[in-house]
C-alpha cells in the first residue's frame, strides 16, 4: 500500500513561505510527476513527504496514517537522489544491502534479496565495486537497487537522472517505467523535465510558486491547460501565446496555439511572417517566422519542408486546437 | 620537442624541490652530526668537525644527567593526552557547526580562531597565577588542560572542515534507509570522517609534543616533558652544544619517527577536499 494524502501542507523558511497552503492525493500504485520551473518548491515538496524537513503547518498522512511527524527512518518510504548519494566507503552490495541490515533482516535473507534485486537491475557483476569504480548510470541503478529491496510503500525520486548524458537518461526513464510497471509500487518523481513528465507519469502536478497550477494525466494538461501557465510550461516548443486584436476577435484576453497545430502555406493563410530560423530535426522542422503584428512565433512543419531564412510564409491556427484564455489567465 | 622542453623543466623542478627540502632539513641534519661528537670538537669549524672522531659520549653524559625517561613519558601523557581529549570535545562540536549550522555558526568558528591570533604571552601573568591558586604547577594535568584548550580551535577548524566535505545527501540517504542516529554515526558518518579525524589527531599530536612556551612556563620538573629537557642543556654560560645537540635528537626522534610513518596519511589529510 501507499496511499499519501496531503491537506493543508504549508512549508515556511524563515519568513518565506515556499509552499504556502496545498492539498494532494497521492493513489496507491500511481506514478506522480511533479514538475516546475527551478524553485518552484517541487523538491521540497518531495522532501516534506519523505520527512528530511518539517512541515511547517498542515497534515500528511501515509495511508490513511498521519505521519507529519514521524522521523524519515521510519516513514516506510525510500528515495533515489539527484547525487545518487551511495555510501563511498560500502561496496555495491553493501549499499543494497544497508536498508535490510537496518531493517534487522538475517543475513541469509539479506543476500537473496540483494542478489535478486542486482539481477533485476544488470548489477550482478559490480556487486564487489565500490560506487567510485561505477560509471553515472550504474550508480544510478545501485541508488535505484537500494531502494528497491526494502519494498517501500512509495519510491521518492529527486531528479534523479539530471546527471546522466541524454541517451542514457533515455534509457533509464523506460527502466524506471518498466519497474514501476513489475513494482506496481507508488512513485513520486520530481523533475524540471517536461519530457519525462510526459512519458513517465500517470499523473502530473504542475508547481509554480509553491501552488499546484494543475493536477492531471499527461494528455489532459496537453490538450485541456487549465491557464497560460500550464499551457506554456507543457509541450515542447513551448506554445505559442498571442494578445491583441486576434485573441479579442476569439472574446479572449490571450490565446495558445501550439506550434503542431498552426498549418503553413506559401501562398496565403491567417497570418503573414517571415522565417527567421529553421531547425531541421530530421522527422520534424521547426521554424521560428515573426509575424506581422504579432512578433515571434514558433511552427512545427514535416521534416522536409523547404522554407528558409527571409522566406514569406502564411500561417493559419486550427481553430478546434486553438486555447483562449480569460484576463486571470485561466482558460475559458 | 615539446616533450623535451617538459623533460627538462621537471628536471630543474625536481633538483630545486629536493635543494628546498634539503635547506629546511639542514639545521636538524646539522644538530643530528654534532650530537655525536665530542664536546671540544663541536664548537669547531664545520670542515674540522666534521672530520673530527665520532662518539656516544655526549649521549652518555646526557643519559647521566638527566631522567630521559620521564621527560619522554611526560610529553606522551600530555600530547596524547591533551589531543584525546580535545578530539572527544572538538567531534560533536564540529559535526554540529556542520550539519545543523546555526545563524551564528561562522561567527563562532572565526571567534574561535582569533583566540589563536593572541599571542600566548599576553595572558602569562593570568594563566600562571590560575595554576598557581589551583595548585596545578608543574602537573601534567594542568599540562594537558592547558593544551587542550590551547589547540582546540585547531582541531575544532580542522574537523569542521573534514565534515563539510561529507555530502549531506548521504546522511539523509542513510536516514531514509531506515537509520537510526546511532546507526547513522556508526555505519555511515564515521567510516567517511575516519581519514579526517587521524591526521587532525597526529597533527594535533605533534603540535602538543613541540609546544614549547606553556610548557616551559608552567613546569619545572616533575611534570617536565622532552622541551624542558631540551632547554635544561642551553645554558647561557659554557659550552654545552654537543650535550644540547644529542637532548634535542632524542627529544625529536620519537615525533619523527612517527612522523615518517603516518606521511601518507599526514599528508592526504592536509590536502583533503583541495582536489575533488
Amino acid at each position: 500500500m501507499g496511499k499519501i494524502t496531503l491537506r493543508n501542507v504549508t512549508k515556511k523558511f524563515g519568513d518565506v513561505a515556499v509552499i504556502p497552503s496545498l492539498d494532494l492525493d497521492i493513489e496507491d500504485g500511481e506514478f506522480v510527476v511533479f514538475v516546475g520551473p527551478s524553485g518552484c518548491g517541487k523538491s521540497t515538496l518531495l522532501r516534506l513527504i519523505a520527512g528530511l524537513e518539517d512541515t511547517s503547518g498542515g497534515v500528511i498522512s501515509i495511508d490513511g496514517t498521519d505521519a507529519t511527524d514521524t522521523p524519515p527512518a521510519k516513514r516506510g518510504l525510500a528515495m533515489v537522489f539527484q547525487s545518487y548519494a551511495l555510501y563511498p566507503h560500502m561496496s555495491v552490495r553493501k549499499n543494497i544491502a544497508f536498508p535490510l541490515k537496518m531493517a534487522g533482516l538475517a543475513p541469509s535473507e539479506i543476500e537473496r534479496k540483494v542478489d535478486a534485486a542486482a539481477k533485476v537491475l544488470n548489477l550482478t557483476s559490480y556487486l564487489d565495486r565500490k560506487p567510485g569504480q561505477l560509471s553515472g548510470g550504474q550508480r544510478q541503478r545501485v541508488a535505484i537497487g537500494r531502494a528497491i529491496v526494502r519494498e517501500p510503500k512509495a519510491f521518492l525520486f529527486d531528479e534523479p537522472l539530471s546527471n546522466l548524458d541524454a541517451a542514457l537518461r533515455g534509457n533509464m526513464r523506460l527502466e524506471i517505467t518498466e519497474l514501476h510497471q513489475t513494482l506496481k509500487t507508488t512513485m513520486i518523481y520530481v523533475t524540471h523535465d517536461q519530457v519525462e513528465a510526459m512519458t513517465m507519469a500517470d499523473k502530473i502536478v504542475v508547481l509554480q510558486a509553491g501552488n499546484i497550477e494543475q493536477v492531471g494525466s499527461p494528455l489532459d494538461l496537453y490538450h485541456k491547460p487549465a491557464n497560460i501557465f500550464v499551457a506554456g510550461f507543457i509541450g515542447s516548443p513551448r506554445m505559442n501565446l498571442i494578445e491583441g486584436a486576434d485573441a479579442t476577435s476569439l472574446g479572449a484576453k490571450t490565446i495558445g496555439v501550439r506550434p503542431e497545430h498552426i498549418d503553413i502555406s506559401m501562398d496565403r493563410g491567417t497570418w503573414t511572417g517571415r522565417v527567421s530560423v529553421t531547425e531541421h530535426l530530421g522527422s520534424d522542422t521547426f521554424l521560428h517566422v515573426s509575424v506581422d503584428g504579432i512578433g515571434s512565433m514558433t511552427v512545427r512543419g514535416g521534416g522536409d519542408i523547404a522554407a528558409r531564412h527571409g522566406d514569406t510564409v502564411y500561417l493559419t491556427p486550427q481553430a478546434d486546437k486553438t486555447h483562449r484564455f480569460g484576463p486571470d489567465g485561466r482558460a475559458l | 620537442m615539446a616533450r623535451k622542453v617538459t623533460q627538462t623543466r621537471k628536471r630543474v623542478v625536481t633538483v630545486l624541490a629536493w635543494s628546498i627540502g634539503f635547506l629546511i632539513f639542514f639545521p636538524i641534519l646539522w644538530t643530528v652530526l654534532m650530537s655525536f661528537k665530542s664536546e671540544g670538537d663541536a664548537i669547531k669549524g664545520p670542515i674540522d668537525m666534521l672530520m673530527a672522531p665520532w662518539t656516544l659520549e655526549s649521549y652518555g653524559e646526557v643519559q647521566h644527567r638527566s631522567n630521559y625517561g620521564l621527560h619522554f613519558w611526560n610529553s606522551v601523557i600530555i600530547s596524547l593526552g591533551s589531543t584525546l581529549l580535545a578530539l572527544i570535545i572538538a567531534i560533536p562540536a564540529a559535526w554540529a557547526m556542520a550539519f545543523v549550522p546555526g545563524k551564528r555558526t561562522k561567527d563562532l568558528l572565526m571567534w574561535m580562531l582569533s583566540t589563536k591570533m593572541m599571542p600566548s604571552v599576553g595572558v602569562l601573568i593570568p594563566m600562571y597565577l590560575m595554576f598557581r591558586d589551583f595548585g596545578l604547577l608543574d602537573t601534567r594535568t594542568g599540562l594537558v588542560a592547558v593544551l587542550t584548550l590551547i589547540n582546540l580551535p585547531i582541531v575544532v577548524w580542522m574537523l569542521y572542515t573534514y565534515f563539510k566535505e561529507i555530502p549531506g545527501e548521504i546522511l539523509e540517504a542513510a536516514r531514509m534507509d531506515g537509520a537510526g542516529l546511532r546507526s547513522e554515526i556508526l555505519y555511515v558518518l564515521t567510516p567517511m570522517a575516519v581519514p579526517g579525524i587521524a591526521s587532525t589527531m597526529l597533527l594535533n599530536v605533534i603540535l602538543a609534543w613541540n609546544e614549547a612556551f606553556w610548557t616551559l612556563q608552567l613546569t619545572t620538573s616533575s611534570a617536565a616533558p622532552l622541551t624542558q629537557f631540551i632547554a635544561s642543556y642551553s645554558s647561557p654560560e659554557g659550552l654545552f652544544y654537543a650535550k644540547l645537540s644529542a637532548a634535542s635528537t632524542m627529544a625529536i626522534a620519537p615525533i619523527l619517527i612517527m612522523g615518517w610513518f603516518s606521511q601518507k596519511q599526514l599528508v592526504r589529510g592536509l590536502t583533503f577536499g583541495a582536489v575533488k
